[in-house]
């Protein structure tokens, strides 16, 4: 299989088709970051609820390609239940992963392992990013 | 003209598994265009209209000597041409010029959906300043700007009509020659975007009678960082500079200063010297080959690749009936950034996105689109793996499941 082929059979795929919690929710409790990117037209808004230092849940939608629509989805599901510092800290790991940064491999990334290859594409890194990032900015707005 | 031979001028070109059809975006540069900037940065890389000594003489006589290129490119006269940044900066120096000193609330802009953003929003903010209405040209079925549809919106109110030449997402050639007769009998002015005409197409200002007009070095084998304003005499000499600075000024005093003519007016501080010059290049090598040479190869490169992609199933065409180079399409059920990186796996260069012309999308209904362009340099092997690298695309990520 070639890189391309690697990184669309995965998990991607799957989401993409699949997406988990999708739709947003009218609730103030939710903290919501939006980020686009105007070039491409990649739009994702993320919900986050924090309750006593747990990720309680995230919702998001949005529209783009496969890799940013399936990220999202990926990031729902890894972090939900986690603690706020390891959600962050799993976070910060992606995204170092992304951009050929070191990273610490002993942090588990779970099923978002996969976007590892997304760094053979350098065009795309900001497909896979935006809403993980979204993510973050939702936990430093409820701080 | 022979796209084999004209390869060869091209450096990045030496690689041969790279098929370049991004044009659109910005065309490859020729080594005749290298060598020129490399000349002046080697031979004369001095400050212009300001040394009394020789090697600044050289390199105003060379900035110049393109100034003359470009009027005899366009058919202007010398003080009609003004070197700026590209054709976003030209165009906003009419419309900040121009248009924030000539427009009120009872004054109505005519834009279209089809134009780039950097038509449409310097004359939006004009509209937002002074209160004239921004109108649009309803574009027909197949996304074209008519003359039927023009003259709907067409009235003795209308002050500016600012459109494209050529369209850069659909490849439409725009009747303006027709539009500004009609424009100049309701007393209007017409400004013309002609970023994706100037590389193609034939230009006489004299012949259409336009106002304004502008395009970018970078599309037509020249810099980055260089452009041209053309404006009829007349209307340059009335309007006031926007950028002020070195260069562009006659007598300063303490509370107030006085202005150079037209162009120089409008070209505050150092100007893009070696752009200028590296323009003047790319002038000559297409008026070497003809551009009518150029236009013609180009379409034959569209057309044949249009009549490919029409057999392919799952592929939709949004302009197939276009009259220059460009073709926006789709893969059905595909995002176009999923297909641009599958094209980049075959080192395909194209470009993904809504093309900075965010209304032609929405009007077009759909989040993106793909986009080849063609030029000089292309050739029926490129058509082909492209359109062997389509049918490729389509089937993976059918495999995939998209
Ligand atoms: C139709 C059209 N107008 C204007 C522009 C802006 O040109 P530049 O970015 O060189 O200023 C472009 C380039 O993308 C274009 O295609």
């Amino acid at each position: 299989m070639n890189d391309l082929e690697l990184l669309y059979r995965q998990v991607i795929m799957e989401h993409y088709k699949n997406p988990r919690n999708k739709g947003l929710l009218d609730d103030p409790t939710y903290k919501a970051v939006r980020i686009k990117n105007p070039s491409c037209g990649d739009d994702i808004t993320v919900q986050t609820k924090v309750e006593n230092g747990v990720i309680k849940d995230i919702r998001y939608d949005g529209t783009g390609c496969s890799i940013c629509c399936s990220s999202a989805s990926v990031m729902s599901e890894t972090l939900i239940g986690k603690l706020k510092e390891d959600a962050m800290t799993i976070t910060e790991t992606y995204l170092n992963m992304l951009t050929n940064k070191e990273f610490d491999t002993n942090v588990d990334l779970e099923e978002a392992i996969v976007y590892r290859g997304v760094n053979k594409f350098p065009a795309r890194i900001k497909c896979a990013s935006i809403a993980w990032k979204a993510f973050e900015g939702t936990i430093e707005e409820s701080e | 003209m022979d796209p084999y031979i004209l390869k060869k001028d091209f450096p990045i070109l030496d690689d041969k598994t790279l098929i370049y059809l991004d044009t659109a975006a910005s065309s490859l540069k020729p080594k005749q265009v290298i060598n020129k900037l490399e000349e002046y940065y080697e031979k004369y890389s001095t400050n212009v209209h300001r040394g009394v000594y020789n090697l600044s003489y050289v390199a105003t006589e060379m900035y110049e000597q393109s100034r003359r290129k470009a009027c005899e490119f366009i058919n202007a006269d010398f003080d009609e041409i003004v070197f700026t940044r590209g054709a976003s900066s030209a165009l906003n120096i009419v419309a900040s010029s121009y248009g924030l000193n000539n427009l009120t609330s009872d004054d109505e802009i005519i834009v279209s959906e089809l134009e780039h953003h950097s038509q449409v929003l310097p004359w939006q903010n004009v509209s937002n300043i002074t209160k004239a209405k921004l109108v649009y040209v309803p574009l027909n079925k197949e996304g074209r700007i008519t003359i039927e549809n023009f003259k709907k919106v067409l009235n003795n109110k209308t002050k500016v009509v600012a459109l494209n030449y050529v369209s850069n997402v659909m490849g439409y050639v725009t009747p303006i020659k027709e539009i500004i007769k009609l424009s100049h009998n309701v007393g209007a002015i017409v400004c013309v975007d002609a970023a994706q005409a100037a590389p193609h197409k034939k230009i006489d200002v004299k012949d259409i009678d336009c106002d304004f007009l502008a395009f970018s070095g970078h599309k037509m084998l020249g810099p980055t960082g260089i452009g041209v304003l053309f404006g009829k005499k007349e209307l340059l000499k009335e309007m006031p500079p926007i950028e002020f600075g070195g260069d562009m000024n006659d007598n300063v005093n303490l509370y107030d200063a006085t202005w150079k003519d037209s162009p120089y007016k409008f070209e505050a501080g150092t100007p893009p010297i070696a752009g200028a010059i590296g323009l003047g290049a790319a002038m000559d090598y297409i008026n070497d080959i003809g551009i009518e040479n150029i236009a013609i190869h180009e379409k034959k490169l569209k057309d044949y690749t249009v009549s490919k992609l029409l057999e392919i199933e799952d592929v939709v065409i949004y302009n197939k009936d276009a009259e220059t180079g460009i073709i926006s399409f789709n893969i059905n059920s595909v995002h176009p950034h999923d297909a641009v990186t599958f094209f980049d796996g075959d080192n395909i260069c194209m470009r993904a996105g809504h093309h900075c012309a965010q209304l032609i999308i929405k009007w077009l209904k759909v989040v993106a689109t793909l986009r080849v362009s063609f030029y000089l340099y292309n050739t029926i092997e490129d058509c082909d793996r492209f359109i062997e690298s389509v049918k490729n695309a389509r089937d993976f990520f059918k495999s995939a499941g998209f």
